[in-house]
């Protein structure tokens, strides 16, 4: 056959600029203009400060749960870990008398352990990370009460809460956000330009062909759950900086929040899919959504709704696009077949 | 030409032996263990009092631990279950409210068809739109809770309210076994006997190891999924029927969080999280040592705070027995067939 | 499928629009007024109430006095608050108060001390604090409206309890949170009182545990306390929600009449209970006047009628006058008991 049957795109420009990532941005975008008009006090300062501190803990895990959930793996002990780390840093403060800089460096010992557990249990022992993580996730987050018990530590020192919610001269964005950036960046990089990141996708897509491509499976997967845990134990210590606070409870119900926010931005829950600028789309997406709906004073349980139907909006919307175009083009080829077929003469 | 006469064989392992290398053991061996030794501490944990409680407790987490079963075994996952047990739990209170003479029967019924209708709809959107039910039921999750809280609001509706009838369920006992309990277990052996004889029962275990092959051999994979979704709604339905006659009060939070104890309850007790395998029985006894646990704890004075850790070695251990059983069949497995070579 | 590349390629948009994006949010920052709250000046002064959470049938009572009291001193009322009982939940409320410029903020605090920060950046945007019911750390708060004087909220809890179980034996405090201002303040004062006070010597207190102010787990610790503690005479519970969730669990065990139960109860949920015998005695006070007298509170301290020192006093409507304690504490009334002659006078 001269013709492929294979679906040409109608130009590379066209699938570019309608790319899931892209229509996040250009949902984002609208979202921001209309709330800006129409919204009582979006337009200011104090918008910009505190919205991103509110998705920041989203936004820096987000990072690494992206890599995860694109080589096919799923981690839900995250939010455990930040609150073993809080509730770790609470005690060391409290009893140690070690200096806050020893202290917060012990504090992310902990996310890397809680990491490399995970990793152990799912390269070495080849568990299933769905099962592993919901295990971790309670065992973590008892762990973090049996450190801290039902007490709260808050006497950490004021100038370092002052801050982590410092704001970068006039402008409101918070001082938090450099490092946040050179996170983005840090995991984009990897992600994006190195062969380990590439292994990821590969991962993801067939884990048996990664092998055979020479990508060291368990070492990426073990590496990527350790990097897992140190970003959730560094949101662990920003929280409680933040609220000037350590718990066993701080970021409870976090994970949830930021898997349907790497799924909203376009990774898919299989594997093999996905880009770290679609993510901070669906988590700024989510984020500003929410806030412009709760300035606007839509109620609470509107807007849980709104996250709910969003999340199955993006995950149903490709599969109905994708299940459309495949009708498309089984009737064009159908029509094809049935042309060629039909006394040898070939239609146009 | 020389047939191969041992073809098939396996050898016919006995009755005996397949009883104790059943997933289900280790599970109740954990069960009866912890019992014991906690009575062994504390005499009183197996006072009549107690023991009513422990039973009562345990009872709709088993009931919701059956209906995630029936789910998990075709390699999906309700994540909802939880906003299902609120949104009936209330829904009853709200019956009762509206209709104070109305019979015990109907408002079970109302609740499991509310609830099989609910479990329809995460059924029907893993069906057609091939996403898997994790992402889904997150999704329904944050959309029935919030359905929820809005309807709800900050109304409570309490025990009292409720005719007395209703209430006695939960207190009312038949040979010393309370009458919910009695519920509970009947529908277990039911699912448990519907798993292992019926066919479109067994057609779920073969969808959880292979959904392709499945559907080639001609099951209808898409037609017994959803059925296992509205199963699993409706079951969950009835459990928050039981869980109004139990509590004080329902109210906009009610089942929050639960999801994740009853995929554990599950995963503990046998049944494999990627499908294929286990049985509700196996499920069954999980709930009801994870509900165990807390008073088992309590009784022995054992730090509460253990609580949450004990709970999440269980599930890792349980995860690592399953490979371990897993990775020995296989070689088994293999090992047999290369002797039929 | 070009896997690799697509992404890079996608990626890059996904770039180009993330850039976008945030300069779209930061222009909306720099070009509007620095703080939103400037161009209310022509609308009505706001009050926003923010309880400890949302759909508490205790809490709607409360603001059922403020919503009375901001029409009386002619304020908008609104109310922001979260579904769950948690300091880092009420944060966003706050700093979204602040960004709307509300005069007055009402706030509950879940724990004195994490919802500090945000309170701070609401009074530099010029907000005034006032607190009620669930007090904050001082440093962070204007005032601190007291339903009742929080010694004799401890005291008549443990006088009833003492009449029922005959002045001897042991007994355990079913408390809400373990960081709740409020209980640890009344609970603190029991214990003071039972060990100095002759008339307690017979009194041991064994247990104290925590409901969280959640039915389920308040019905559980109940569960807990009387098969660990066999001879237990009586509990005390501060808080609706332990108390009524105890009585359920007593009223169908055989615990009922053996165990007393008494604390702060709501009239409407606890009367099942004192009909059928389980609860003889509870207390509580008009929960309604705490939001009234709040309201008030707040006119008086943005009109600079008080600035919450000792000795100020205020107008509160029909209500009269009320002074300002020690502390910055003002108190609203005495303390009610209810028992079965009087319960059925109330309704709420």
């Amino acid at each position: 056959m001269s013709k492929t049957m294979t679906s040409t795109s109608r130009g590379h420009w066209g699938r570019r600029f309608i790319g899931h990532d892209a229509v996040i941005f250009y949902i984002l975008i609208s979202v921001v203009i209309v709330s800006m008009i129409s919204v009582n006090y979006f337009a200011s300062t104090l918008t910009v400060g505190f919205l991103l501190i509110q998705v920041l803990p989203i936004l820096l895990i987000a990072m690494p749960m992206a890599l995860v959930i694109v080589s096919g793996e799923i981690d839900l002990s995250v939010a455990s870990t930040a609150g073993l780390t809080s509730a770790t840093m609470g005690v060391l403060w409290r009893d140690s008398g070690l200096d806050i800089g020893t202290v917060m460096a012990l504090s992310l010992l902990v996310g890397v352990l809680c990491g490399a557990f995970n990793g152990f249990l799912i390269t070495t022992l080849g568990l299933p990370s769905l099962a592993v993580t919901i295990g971790t996730l309670a065992l973590y987050r008892g762990l973090a009460l049996v450190v801290i018990g039902d007490q709260k530590v808050a006497s950490f020192p004021m100038e370092l809460n002052a801050f982590v919610l410092s704001k970068i001269g006039n402008t409101g964005i918070p001082v938090m956000m450099i490092f946040v950036v050179i996170v983005i960046a840090f995991f984009s990089v990897l992600l994006h330009f190195t062969p380990f990141g590439r292994g990821l996708y590969a991962l993801g897509y067939s884990p048996q062909a990664a092998t055979f491509v020479g990508v060291r499976v368990g070492h990426a997967k073990f590496w990527m759950f350790v990097a897992t845990g140190v970003v959730s134990s560094m949101v662990g210590v920003f929280l409680t900086l933040r609220l000037a606070s350590a718990g066993p409870d701080n970021g409870t119900g976090l994970e949830l929040s930021v898997i349907a926010a790497v799924l909203l931005g376009g990774v898919s829950i299989f594997g093999g899919k996905g880009n770290i600028p679609g993510v901070v789309g669906g988590v700024l997406l989510i984020g500003t959504l929410t806030y412009a709906l709760r300035l606007a004073k839509v109620p609470e349980t509107a807007l849980i709704i709104v996250t709910g139907g969003l999340l199955v909006l993006s995950v149903v919307a490709p599969s109905v696009i994708a299940w459309g175009k495949e009708r498309i083009r089984l009737n064009r080829m159908h029509r094809e077949v049935q042309g060629h077929n039909a006394s040898g003469t070939t239609r146009a | 030409m020389s047939t191969v006469t041992h073809a098939l064989a396996v050898p016919r392992s006995n009755a005996f032996k397949r009883f104790f290398t059943a997933r289900e053991v280790p599970v109740a061996g954990a069960l009866i263990a912890l019992i014991a030794v906690t009575y062994i501490v504390n005499p009183r944990f197996l006072s009549p009092q107690s023991t009513k409680d422990l039973m009562l407790n345990a009872t709709i987490m088993v009931i919701l631990a059956v209906a995630q079963a029936l789910v998990i075994v075709t390699r999906n996952v309700d994540l909802s279950v939880g906003a299902i047990l609120g949104l009936v739990a209330f829904g009853t209170g709200t019956v009762f409210n509206m209709f104070p003479a109305i019979p015990l029967v109907l408002v079970f019924v109302i609740g499991m068809i509310f609830g099989g209708l609910l479990g329809s709809i995460n059924g029907m959107l893993v069906t057609s739109a091939k996403v898997p039910a994790l992402v889904i039921t997150l999704g329904t999750l944050y959309i029935f809770r919030g359905v929820l809280t809005s309807w709800a609001g900050s109304t409570q509706y309490f025990s009292g309210d409720n005719p007395k009838a209703f209430g006695n369920l939960s207190v009312d006992t038949l040979v010393g076994i309370p009458i919910i309990t009695i519920i509970a277990v009947v529908i277990t052996v039911a699912v448990a006997m519907f798993m292992s004889s019926v066919r479109s029962g067994r057609d779920l275990y073969a969808i959880g190891s292979d959904p392709d092959a499945a559907r080639l051999f001609g099951i209808p994979v898409g037609g017994r999924v959803l059925s296992a979704f509205i199963a699993c709604g409706a079951l969950t339905g009835l459990a928050g029927v039981l869980y109004a006659s139990r509590y004080n009060s329902v109210g906009a939070l009610t089942g929050s969080g639960i999801e994740l104890d009853v995929v554990a309850a599950v995963v503990v007790g046998g049944v494999a999280i990627f499908g294929g395998s286990g049985t509700v029985a196996g499920a069954a006894i999980g709930a009801v040592l994870l509900s165990t646990i807390t008073g088992a704890l309590t009784a022995t004075r054992v730090d509460k705070f253990w609580q949450q850790a004990i709970v999440g070695v269980l599930i890792l251990a349980a995860i690592i027995i399953d490979r371990v059983v897993s990775l020995r069949k296989t070689r088994k497995l293999r090992a047999n067939e290369a002797k039929n070579v | 499928m070009k896997l690799f590349s697509m992404s890079s390629r996608g990626g890059r948009i996904g770039s180009i629009a993330a850039i976008t994006m945030v300069t779209a949010l930061a222009v909306s920052g720099c070009a509007a007024t620095t703080d939103g709250g400037s161009d209310g000046g022509d609308s009505a002064s706001t009050i926003a109430f923010l309880p400890k959470q949302l759909n508490n049938p205790y809490t709607d009572v409360v603001l059922g006095g403020g919503e009375e009291g901001a029409a009386a001193i002619g304020y908008d009322f609104e109310v922001l608050g979260p579904l769950e009982a948690s300091a880092s939940a009420q944060i966003p409320f706050i700093e979204q108060a602040t960004q709307q410029g509300t005069d007055v903020i009402a706030i509950a605090a879940n724990d004195p001390d994490a919802v500090g920060p945000a309170l701070q950046t609401a009074r530099e945007a010029g907000a005034k604090i006032v607190a009620f019911d669930s007090d904050t750390n001082p440093d962070y708060r204007d005032i601190f409206i007291s339903q009742v004087v929080a010694k004799d909220v401890a005291l008549i809890q443990l006088e009833i309890i003492s009449e029922q179980i005959g002045g001897a034996g042991d007994i355990a405090i079913l408390s809400a949170t373990a960081t709740a201002t409020n209980q640890n303040e009344w609970i603190k004062f029991m214990e003071e009182e039972l060990e100095s006070n002759p008339d307690y010597a017979d009194i041991k207190l064994v247990a104290k545990v925590y409901g969280d102010d959640d039915a389920d787990k308040s019905f559980q610790e109940t569960q807990g306390l009387l098969s660990s503690y066999p001879d237990l005479a009586g509990i005390i519970s501060p808080t609706t929600v332990g108390i009524a969730a105890a009585a359920k669990y007593i009223s169908t065990s055989n615990y009922k009449g053996k165990v007393a139960l008494t604390g702060l109860g709501l009239p409407n949920e606890m009367r099942e209970f004192v009909k059928d015998g389980t609860v003889a005695e509870f207390a509580l006070w008009d929960p309604a006047r705490l939001g009234y007298v709040a309201a008030f509170a707040g006119k008086a301290l943005v009109d600079g009628t008080i600035t919450g020192a000792e000795g100020d006093t205020f107008d509160v409507g029909d209500m009269g006058e009320i002074t300002v304690g020690e502390n910055g504490v003002a108190i609203v009334g005495p303390p009610t008991r209810f028992n079965a002659d009087n319960i059925d006078n109330y309704d709420f």
